[in-house]
């Protein structure tokens, strides 16, 4: 029974579903499997034992009285930037380390109505802002498949969480990559859907244009799976779509006979691409080719551009959204202060780490008066560009392929010296946000011995065929069924 | 050398939506215990999201049709950057560069001649909540954060406190009229800001602006226009320069007071709010609106110098408050039907003069005030039927406000009814006229204006019931056939 944590969701579905094994046992299989490795992984933040036994009983007492919710009885969890009533959400600050929602996020919300069992929270960088989980005010997370290396980040706590089998899947957020970097790094699936496919009421906002919930799951199946309950119009959300969700796991045919596949060759001969990784990607497109997909080259010329854009846009909207945290109404507040001015200035120069202070300095002054034109603004033209680049590139291919991150995961500690070292984790990752697409990260092999991610870019709306690209890949292959050692 | 005074005055309306501006709490914040109608969104709370309020946008369009504004086809929402207790964001959604209406204009009565003040721009906000300083704390309460708030900028069209009392007067009754805001502005419903500058007469160019809060009334923004002109031109005429700076009125002291320099002005740093999509206003949508806008002041003034035949004068003390205006127009109607007809001059008389003045010295309201259109249709009518005259309506006009007892039954129960029986009151005037022979004899000595008093005296002598046309030729009969037989 101590394997049931290494189950995939819909593994363990059918399990539940037969009889097999109960909410109960698996969610205590978990609960071990934290015990065991957490000493090493360090994924998590808040750990909810009692409360997850509690729904785990309740989800068995509902299958016994004939319910069959998609998710009853599975336990998962939960990035700790994403709102949980009653349980602390902390954004990894320090600023809200003692923070406990009144409410749910609508992402949580679907979760619980699906029947799904919250394991606990797990660790960000703090506000999302890293690749590399190390800007946790907390603790960094170790990476699974080496401890001495960085899970990626920001969603290193739930990725690192789903390759060491501490939870069935996650729920991770991704602004510039922050889902499909850590699971590249980590050896999962992650998804990014589609900008407004799933509601962000409850999100905590590190940068609301570009911030998206998406999944971390261990294989794509289990995506499909979550995508479908968490997709969809929420009134609370002026800004998630209200588009048709497809039943994504009827999606997954296995025939990719005849997709046209776009292979970013700007991104392919990327000087700072590790060599691994293209040999890794170069394989992936040679099996897809084999399964019947057509790959032919796409270009993006202003790609190039898309770091800089990123980093005046997210920090711009960054500086706004994180203004609030001052000490007034919620939240760490500072003591000793005078008057009210210097109660704003302590709390926020004690509560807020290095990258996040960084970032508020970078927006303040790029939406300053006289630089705003120059800055911002210019920098949501050239958004405009990338996203019309890939609109072109939609015109001949179906989905657009390429690495995940430049390079597998880096060793703790390498880059927290150097924050452009640092945003270069994203090189690959940042253009999707910044066009609103969906991405989705699977394992396409290894390098040294550490896990590679192949990148595919759908059209918006279109996770159906991402989703099925993928899945024809993963079937054909064997990388996803590999799992770290870390008895 | 003469000065003039240019005036811009920028007016916060809250408007009488049921719900917030971005969240479904209860808009009604009178005398509801701090912080009970609040909720994770307009309590800013992390991962909180807002949500546009159809109503105020409608409210707001309904608004700029009255003020003869364009209205936007498109509008968006902007973030306005600033640090504040009682603002929980830390920043307040409201509209930079896209407001939803603009360009319009509100005629005021300039001794007797209309004058076009221009509207620059009416745009969609939301409040903010309240500080209280108690015992040396700062308590904040939110119930009236996230109220929707429309702001009215004129152009600098005013040229003295007094047409600045027109406009808001003005401006008042419009949001009444439509329904909008109760703009009170004692409860706060109603704020008002002044750019004020002076320069000489003849010149073009404006002069320094100073920006003039905290007036609380409509008599402290006229006392404090009229001090900040005077301290201006006092500055000018000293060889001095007008600094500008925001500027706060101190009721108590009677004057303004430098809050703030140009050089410490907020950069608000606007931009566009990324969690609020772009609204499309439907043309359609704009004329639905248009066409259910009720019969504004203006235009029912013209109408009632039209159909009624009232002067400007008193068409305009009658709908400058709504509800007077529709209580008018009630009495006209039920005048109209009535045997003798109750002519709507003769109402408009009795209302601007003997009504207006009852409500005045008992501090009421026309709803208030316990009368209604019925009840003065039914009391002049008793006038015109000859069964009471003028003197004696008006104490059974005091009389049914104070009992709501129906005219004709005061009347009859008072025993009022007007005595016109020729034989009866000759009887009358022949005992008047024989008590008083010196008066006659003045009279008859050629000071013809005796009989006036004498006249005083028959409705003395019936209590005021005597009609006074019959007592008149009745006296002018009588004196003369005292002469006759004299000769």
């Amino acid at each position: 029974m101590d394997d049931l944590c290494r189950l995939t969701l819909h593994e363990a579905k059918v399990l539940l579903e037969r009889g097999e094994c109960s909410a109960v046992e698996l969610t205590e299989a978990c609960l071990a499997r934290i015990e065991q490795v957490e000493g090493r992984v360090r994924a998590f933040l808040t750990v909810t034992p009692d409360e997850a036994l509690e729904q785990a009983r309740a989800a068995d007492e509902a299958r016994a009285r004939g319910s069959s919710a998609p998710l009853l009885g599975l336990p998962v969890a939960v990035k700790d930037v994403i709102s949980t009533r009653d349980v602390r959400t902390t954004c990894g600050s320090r600023m809200l380390e003692h923070y406990v929602p009144p409410y749910d996020a609508t992402a949580v919300v679907r979760l619980r109505e699906a029947g799904a069992v919250l394991l606990g929270k797990t660790n960000t960088d703090e506000f999302a802002m890293g690749s590399s989980t190390e800007n946790s005010a907390f603790f960094a997370t170790r990476n699974p498949w080496d401890v001495e290396r960085v899970p990626g980040g920001s969603s290193g706590g739930s990725a690192a969480a789903v390759a060491a089998d501490e939870c069935l899947a996650a729920l991770g957020t991704d602004t510039g990559g922050s889902v499909r970097q850590p699971a590249s790094l980590c050896g999962v699936v992650g998804l990014k859907p589609t900008y407004g496919r799933i509601s962000r009421y409850g999100l905590i906002a590190y940068a609301s244009s570009l911030d998206q919930i998406g999944t971390l799951t261990k294989d794509v199946a289990d995506a499909a799976l979550l995508l479908e309950l968490l997709a969809g119009r929420d009134p609370r959300d002026a800004t998630s779509a209200d588009v048709e969700v497809p039943t994504y796991t009827a999606a997954l045919t296995g025939d990719v006979r005849g997709v046209r596949l776009g292979v970013i060759r700007e991104w392919l001969e990327h000087p700072g691409l590790d060599p691994g990784v293209a040999a890794a990607v170069q394989g992936a497109l040679e099996t897809l080719t084999a399964l019947g997909a057509e790959v032919r080259d796409v270009t993006l010329p202003h790609s190039e551009y898309a770091l800089p854009v990123y980093y005046l846009i997210a920090p711009a909207e960054a500086s706004s959204n994180l203004a609030r945290y001052d000490g007034v109404a919620y939240g760490f507040r500072a003591s000793g202060a005078g008057d009210i001015w210097e109660l704003f200035a302590r709390t926020r120069g004690a509560g807020f780490g290095a990258e996040v202070k960084r970032r508020i300095m970078l927006g303040t002054y790029a939406l300053s008066a006289g630089y705003y034109d120059q800055y911002y603004k210019k920098a949501q033209k050239v958004r405009t560009l990338i996203k019309a680049d890939f609109d072109r590139a939609f015109e001949a291919v179906d989905v657009v392929v390429g690495p995940t991150s430049p390079v597998p995961a880096f060793r703790l500690g390498e880059r927290v010296d150097d924050p452009l070292q640092m945003y270069l984790a994203d090189i690959f990752t940042i253009s999707v946000n910044l066009a609103g697409l969906p991405g989705i990260s699977v394992p396409c092999g290894f390098a040294d011995g550490l896990p590679v991610g192949l990148q595919l870019i759908g059209r918006p709306w279109d996770e159906a065929t991402l989703l099925r690209v993928a899945h024809a890949y993963e079937q054909a292959t064997p990388w996803h069924a590999r799992k770290p050692d870390l008895s | 050398m003469e000065y003039e005074a240019i005036i811009g005055l920028e007016v916060h309306v809250q408007l009488l939506t049921r719900s917030k501006m971005f969240c479904g709490c209860d808009a009604n914040y009178q005398d509801a215990p701090p912080n009970t109608h609040v909720c994770p969104v307009c309590l800013g709370l992390p991962g909180a999201l807002p949500v546009i309020n159809r109503r105020a946008v409608e409210y707001t369009i309904m608004t700029g049709l009255a003020l003869n504004c364009q209205i936007a086809q498109v509008t968006k929402w902007d973030r306005k950057n600033y640090h504040y207790p009682d603002l929980p964001k830390d920043y307040q959604i409201s509209q930079y560069d896209l407001p939803l209406t603009a360009n319009g204009y509100l005629t005021i009565d300039v001794d007797g001649r209309p004058k076009r003040i221009g509207i620059r721009r009416v745009h969609l906000e939301e409040d903010t909540g309240r500080l209280y300083h108690v015992d040396g704390r700062a308590l904040v309460d939110y119930n009236r954060s996230g109220v929707p708030l429309i702001e009215i900028v004129s152009e600098p069209d005013i040229r003295s406190p007094e047409e600045a009392r027109l406009y808001l007067q003005k401006l008042r009754t419009i949001v009444r009229y439509l329904g909008v805001s109760s703009g009170d502005m004692e409860a706060g419903a109603l704020r008002v800001d002044a750019n004020v500058s002076v320069r000489p007469v003849g010149q073009e160019t404006f002069g320094t602006q100073v920006e003039v809060k905290n007036m609380n009334s409509f008599r402290s923004v006229k006392l404090a226009l009229e001090y900040e002109i005077e301290r201006q031109i006092g500055v000018l005429k000293a060889g001095g320069t007008v600094v500008r700076e925001t500027r706060g009125w101190v009721e108590s002291e009677g004057r303004t007071v430098s809050q703030r320099s140009k050089e410490e002005a907020h950069d608000y740093r606007y931009f566009p709010e990324p969690d609020l999509p772009p609204l499309e206003i439907a043309p359609a949508w704009v004329e639905a609106l248009r066409k259910a806008l009720p019969e504004l002041p203006d235009e029912k003034a013209v109408r009632y110098r039209r159909e009624y035949g009232l002067s400007s004068y008193d068409a305009g003390l009658i709908v400058a408050d709504r509800h007077v205006a529709e209580w008018y127009e009630q009495a006209v109607a039920l005048g109209a039907q009535a045997r003798p007809a109750v002519p709507p001059k003769t109402l408009a008389n009795w209302l601007t003069g003997e009504i207006f003045r009852l409500m005045h010295e008992r501090d009421q309201d026309i709803e208030s005030l316990n009368l209604s259109p019925a009840a003065l249709v039914e009391l002049l009518g008793l006038v015109a039927d000859g069964t009471i005259n003028n003197n004696v309506a008006k104490s059974v006009l005091r009389d049914v406000i104070e009992s709501g007892t129906p005219p004709a039954q005061i009347v009859e129960e008072r025993g009022l009814r007007q005595i016109s029986d020729e034989a009866q009151l000759a009887h009358i005037v022949a005992r008047v006229l024989d008590q008083h022979p010196d008066e006659v004899q003045a009279y008859l000595n050629g000071r013809e204006q005796v009989a006036k008093w004498l006249m005083g005296q028959v409705m003395r002598a019936t209590r005021g019931k005597a009609n006074p046309k019959v007592v008149m030729s009745l006296l002018t009969q009588q004196l003369e056939a005292r002469r006759s037989s004299q000769e």
